[in-house]
């Protein structure tokens, strides 16, 4: 497996790197099959696992035929609770922040349908999923409580990760007495799974106390001591690869049972061990976006300005542990109002427990805010972009705090004169087209925080003049491969062909987590710093050697560019890195940095990505058939150091959005808790004909708080604003006001 | 998946003895029988390839008229073979609003007609079903139910059968040949299949051991081709099932509607042959009125079988939208989204 991308040809730049938008770097070994993903690792003797998954949502196995599974011809052996080893620690325990209570055989509860609760191995994959068939489990069942109703209440103590499930700020009670109207609406949002085109899948290798793990990862070192503390060993002792993620949407950051289970069976049976989980088993032990059900009242002043905010959200979690959509944060810092009140409540069902999925929680609050946004600019009748602007937050509604940088105001304009949002009939139903379709425009606000998190980074000059630069950072597809190789090469005055750029093994120094559209801010800054550290290292060698043409130029006096110290003043004066370092009978030289925000930075400013979305949506009159027609999003992140990349991510986000309010819904029995649509012919999600006309416009924005680069995220905003815009635009051809995702035929024929 | 015997035999007679002993199947395009085989729904003793028998790939246009159609060709094939499009042209519509590319180029004709319903329960062994398990009930009937049956149902079982293609083939007349142990036969392809009544294990007449090797379509099927389409009611505007589909052809002279056809799929057990509302609108003329007579007539007899009641509605407006689509006129070429009520927004003709 290569731990740096070759690529076939010299990627064409102009200046610097960053801002460049260059192809990703491993999309050749993409599009050949070169790239090794986990499952494409086949070590010697290796075994195949597959997880026996329940069949019930809650109760007990009594019995499973261990007998008849290991007779079938090449099972090695059947792991159930008799004779699965403890772990190190209690998976029935939290063990911090991101750690999540998970299923690994430590007995014989069943808490959810599709939990694992027995592993077979075998010499072929065949023989081991034929094992787990005749294991013919026996269960005990108790009646599963699924949907809102039929789940159990309660008060969350925490909502999304760590988060206040409630917030208030302002006289609320004043705000909606002095309203001149009030919208009192109820949204709903179904359970929907993240199904990454690559399934999670791990290979497994003991060596005495060492553990190799192949296995797609957002998290790489963190997970690594994750990982090491349930079996006992140091975080040394585990050496995880993952070089390539099919996709994670925050289900590949958090240890989850399956995988624990083959680490497990794999020190059992001292054979390297793979398990590939099958598509119907993404519908249980590996998180999802749990259900939510939200009602917002919005009251306004006659002219549509908000005198108080309120969403309360109830999201579901399993009955184990808790993972609530923190929703009705999406009314925390979009709209100005001089009261804002939010409640999270939870109900606990029998399902897996819900985990972080792509935009969590700010994706089905906007799905929810957005229209009910629209709905007020309906009743007071101004126009929904006007109804945004009179709402306008110039500083955080939250805190009051000002913004780090927001150019939302520009990305309204702009994206409002690419669609053409001019001239749209306030009234619904008044556009059609030539085949007398319903057409309807609507509109959304995107909104993302911008946070980071720590990450650490090596830039090492070498003596030849090229560099190593090394970070464990994970490339989910999102172009991590790439971007950080620009903004490496960038901060040391190199060609980005020269830099040889090490990522997605955990021996590398931590690249944080590829997660809350962070990644590219913090293991970027990270880098940067390496670079800049490793430059003025060599900067100081140069100046203070009378040999150097530098010399006496004094530290801040010279600057790299194209692998040479130049004299800030003297243009004549420069040196090559490699020169300098054979001077001074140096074989390389080594610069370190992290990244991560100054808190005081932190604390002074709110900070975070702004979008505008506008959709245009045709529907058939008669027969209630949707199809988006037109998607323009505007959006303002910072600096985009990869337009191509960016837009790519926008694009994805965007195609998320129209994917939650057209299509994904995750069905389970209502008697038995099982999924009943757990593969993606029955769990839909949009094909390509579903895909209209898109643009995403890349709003200059120059932010200097947020980091060294003026770096903010786009991998989770663009399903903001979009699932509402789409909304409003039905409603907009329709007349009819749809309030439960996905949006479906039958509510539109009336 | 089960351990199972594969064998691959050489001619129809070789098949059809490998295939009458009970536990065997037939295995074409894999497409649908390996999903469920996967799921633990099927578990054949025997699989009996019949993926290189001789002869049964074959289009030909009979002496007699019309044409006849091999077990093993191919949905794609069939459905861009020009002859063929030209003559049914709605048929050809509804194989390109089956599926996927990649799974219409694997699946055969005779694994289209026989391809299992889609209702969740049957797929799910942990569930019962009266089709999978004779007797032991019906899962659907109080579950997720919103897609199935409002047509020809019973208590016993409310699935309905997913296919595209048979939709027109049921509304031109096609008929079925097989060959089995007993020999040749061969019938209409409407009666073919039987709707659940008491015993909904017996989906289809075929018996024990019985191969189908063809379809043919009468010549006077090709009689509606200048008017005939069909049209798919889907939750994404490609690769899903059809909600309510709807295969309508008319003659039409002077302004009268002389000869009307229509079928709907997604309705029934079987795709589902509307004579009455063909009936009515024989002497017609070819109004949205008279196609929304025709509608009403068509569904006069449904009934909703859970969560679907919107279904009902939904086809009346789908037939009448068909007929309408038909009346204007077959298209020139297959439209870029076949059969979709959008076919005209977006991408080019892919079917010159
Ligand atoms: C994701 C997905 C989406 C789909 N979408 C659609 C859709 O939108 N519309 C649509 O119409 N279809 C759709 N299909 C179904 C598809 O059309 C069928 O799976 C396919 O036609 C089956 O053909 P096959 O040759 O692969 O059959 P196989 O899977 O090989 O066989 C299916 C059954 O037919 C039997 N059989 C096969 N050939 C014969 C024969 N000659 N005589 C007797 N018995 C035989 C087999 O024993 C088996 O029981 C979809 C399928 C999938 C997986
Ligand atoms: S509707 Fe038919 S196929 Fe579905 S569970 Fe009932 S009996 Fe089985």
């Amino acid at each position: 497996m290569p731990d740096t991308i070759p690529f076939p040809s010299a990627q064409v730049r102009f200046g610097s790197s960053s801002g460049q938008p260059l192809t990703r770097r491993d999309g050749f070994l993409k599009v050949t099959g070169a790239a090794t993903f986990a499952a494409d690792n086949h070590p010697e003797n290796l075994l195949h696992a597959v997880v026996a998954v329940s069949t019930i949502a809650r109760g007990r196995v009594v019995s499973l035929d261990v007998e008849a599974a290991k007779a079938h011809p090449g099972v090695v052996e059947v792991i159930t609770p008799a004779n699965c080893p403890p772990l190190a620690l209690d998976p029935d325990e939290k063990h911090g922040l991101f750690g999540f209570r998970f299923d690994a055989l430590q007995n014989d509860r069943v808490r959810y349908a599709k939990q694992p609760i027995a592993l077979v191995l075998a010499e072929t994959l065949e023989a081991a999923t034929e094992g787990t068939r005749l294991l013919a489990p026996v269960y005990e069942t108790e009646p599963a409580r699924i949907g809102f109703d039929n789940g159990e209440p309660y008060a969350p103590a925490t909502v999304g990760v760590g988060g206040a499930p409630d917030f208030d700020r302002g006289d609320l009670a004043a705000g909606l007495a002095a309203a001149a109207h009030l919208v009192d609406t109820e949204y709903e949002t179904p359970a929907q799974y993240h199904n990454a085109m690559e399934p999670h899948a791990i290979v497994a290798e003991w060596d005495g106390d060492t553990l190799t793990i192949d296995t797609p990862n957002q998290a790489i070192v963190l997970s690594r001591a994750a990982y090491a503390a349930f079996f006992g060993i140091p975080p040394e002792n585990v050496y995880l690869r993952s070089p390539f993620l099919g996709g994670g949407f925050g289900s590949k950051a958090i240890l989850a049972g399956p995988q624990i289970l083959c680490i497990r069976a794999a020190r059992m049976l001292q054979r390297p061990v793979k398990l590939a989980l099958p598509r119907d088993q993404m519908f249980g032990p590996v998180g999802h976006r749990g259900a939510t059900r939200q009602r917002l009242r919005l009251a306004t002043d006659a002219e549509g300005r908000l005198t108080a905010l309120e969403h309360h959200a109830v999201a579901t979690t399993s009955s184990f542990d808790e993972f609530i959509e923190p929703a009705a944060n999406a009314s925390h810092n979009l709209y100005a109002s001089p009261a804002i009140s939010t409640r999270h409540g939870a109900v606990r069902v029998d399902t897996g427990t819900p985990g972080p999925m792509r935009a969590p929680g700010e994706a089905s609050g906007s799905a929810a805010l957005e229209c009910a946004l629209d709905e007020a600019a309906a009743a007071i009748g101004i126009d929904p972009l006007e109804m945004r602007l009179r709402n306008y937050a110039e500083t955080d509604p939250a805190t009051g705090r000002p913004f780090s940088a927001k150019a939302l105001r520009e990305c309204y304009a702009q994206g409002a004169e690419r669609f053409g949002w001019a001239g749209r009939p306030l009234a619904p139903r008044q556009m059609t087209d030539d085949a007398g379709r319903l057409v309807g425009w609507g509109m959304g606000s995107a909104l993302f925080p911008a946070p980071m998190f720590q990450a650490e980074a090596r830039a090492t000059l070498r003596a030849d003049g090229t560099a190593l630069v090394e970070t464990a950072a994970a490339d989910m597809g999102q172009g991590a491969w790439t971007a950080l190789a620009q903004i490496a090469a960038d901060s040391l005055g190199l060609d980005i062909e020269q830099v040889e750029f090490r990522s997605g093994t955990s021996d590398l120094p931590d690249g944080g987590v590829a997660g809350g559209s962070g990644h590219t801010a913090t293991a970027g800054s990270a880098l940067h710093n390496a670079g800049t550290d490793a430059i003025a290292k060599l900067a100081e060698i140069a100046v203070n050697d009378p040999a150097s043409p530098l010399f006496g130029a004094g530290n801040a006096g010279v600057e790299a560019r194209e692998g040479r110290l130049w004299h800030r003043e003297d243009e004549t004066r420069s040196e090559g890195y490699g020169d300098i370092l054979a001077r001074s009978g140096m074989e390389s030289l080594e610069g370190s940095g992290t990244g991560g925000r100054d808190p005081a930075d932190a604390e002074a400013r709110a900070m975070f990505s702004h979008g505008a979305v506008f959709a245009e949506v045709k529907v058939d009159p008669d027969l209630g058939q949707v199809l988006v027609t037109r998607l323009v999003g505007a959006f303002a992140a910072g600096r985009i150091i990869n337009p191509k990349l960016a837009r790519s991510q926008l694009y994805g986000g965007m195609i998320w959005g129209l994917s939650f309010a057209l299509h994904e819904e995750a069905i389970h029995d209502r008697r038995t808790g099982r999924p009943v649509n757990a593969d993606l012919a029955g769990y839909h999600i949009p094909v390509h004909a579903d895909i209209p006309a898109m643009e995403a416009l890349l709003i200059d924005e120059d932010d200097r708080y947020v980091n060294v680069l003026g770096i903010k995220g786009v991998g989770e905003i663009g399903i903001t604003g979009t699932v509402g815009a789409i909304a409003n635009a039905i409603w907009h051809a329709t007349g009819v006001r749809v309030r439960r995702y996905p949006i479906r035929i039958e509510d539109l024929i009336g | 998946m089960n351990l199972f015997d594969y064998v691959r035999p050489a001619s129809v007679a070789e098949a059809v003895a490998a295939a009458s002993k009970p536990g065997a199947a037939y295995f074409a395009g894999g497409t649908n029988l390996l999903d469920l085989m996967k799921t633990g729904a099927l578990t054949p003793g025997k699989l009996v390839d019949i993926t290189r028998l001789p002869g049964l790939d074959r289009i030909e246009t009979l002496s007699e008229g019309g044409m006849r159609i091999g077990a093993m060709v191919r949905n794609a094939d069939l459905a861009r073979a020009p002859d063929f499009a030209a003559a049914y042209p709605a048929v050809a519509e509804a194989l390109l609003s089956g599926a996927s590319a990649q799974l219409r180029n694997a699946a055969t004709v005779g694994g289209n007609l026989m391809q299992r319903t889609r209702c969740a329960y049957l797929a799910d062994p942990a569930s019962v079903c009266n089709r999978r398990d004779p007797g032991a009930g019906c899962d659907a009937l109080e579950g997720e139910n919103r897609t199935h049956a409002v047509l020809g149902w019973s208590d016993a079982c409310i699935a309905t059968h997913p296919s595209d293609f048979c939709v027109p083939l049921v509304a031109f007349d096609a008929v079925v040949e097989i060959e089995g142990p007993e020999g040749r036969r061969e019938m209409p392809l409407e009666e073919f299949y039987l709707l659940p009544g008491e015993t909904p294990e017996h989906e289809s007449v075929l018996a024990g051991g019985e191969l189908i090797t063809g379809l043919r379509l009468p010549p006077e099927a090709a009689d509606f081709r200048a008017r005939s389409r069909y049209l798919k009611l889907r939750e994404r505007t490609s690769f899903a099932f059809a909600l309510v589909s709807a295969a309508a052809a008319l003659q039409i002279e002077d302004g009268t509607i002389g000869k009307a056809r229509l079928a709907l799929g997604g309705v029934a057990a079987r795709p589902w042959r509307a004579r009455s509302a063909e009936a009515l609108l024989r002497g017609a003329e070819p109004t949205a009125e008279s196609f929304a007579r025709a509608a009403e007539a068509a569904l006069a007899d449904a009934k909703p079988s859970g969560d679907n009641a919107f279904k009902i509605e939904l086809a009346r407006r789908v037939v009448t939208r068909a007929f309408l689509l038909a009346a204007a006129g077959t298209p020139e070429s297959v439209p870029a989204l076949p059969a979709s009520v959008f076919s005209s927004d977006t991408g080019v003709s892919i079917h010159a």
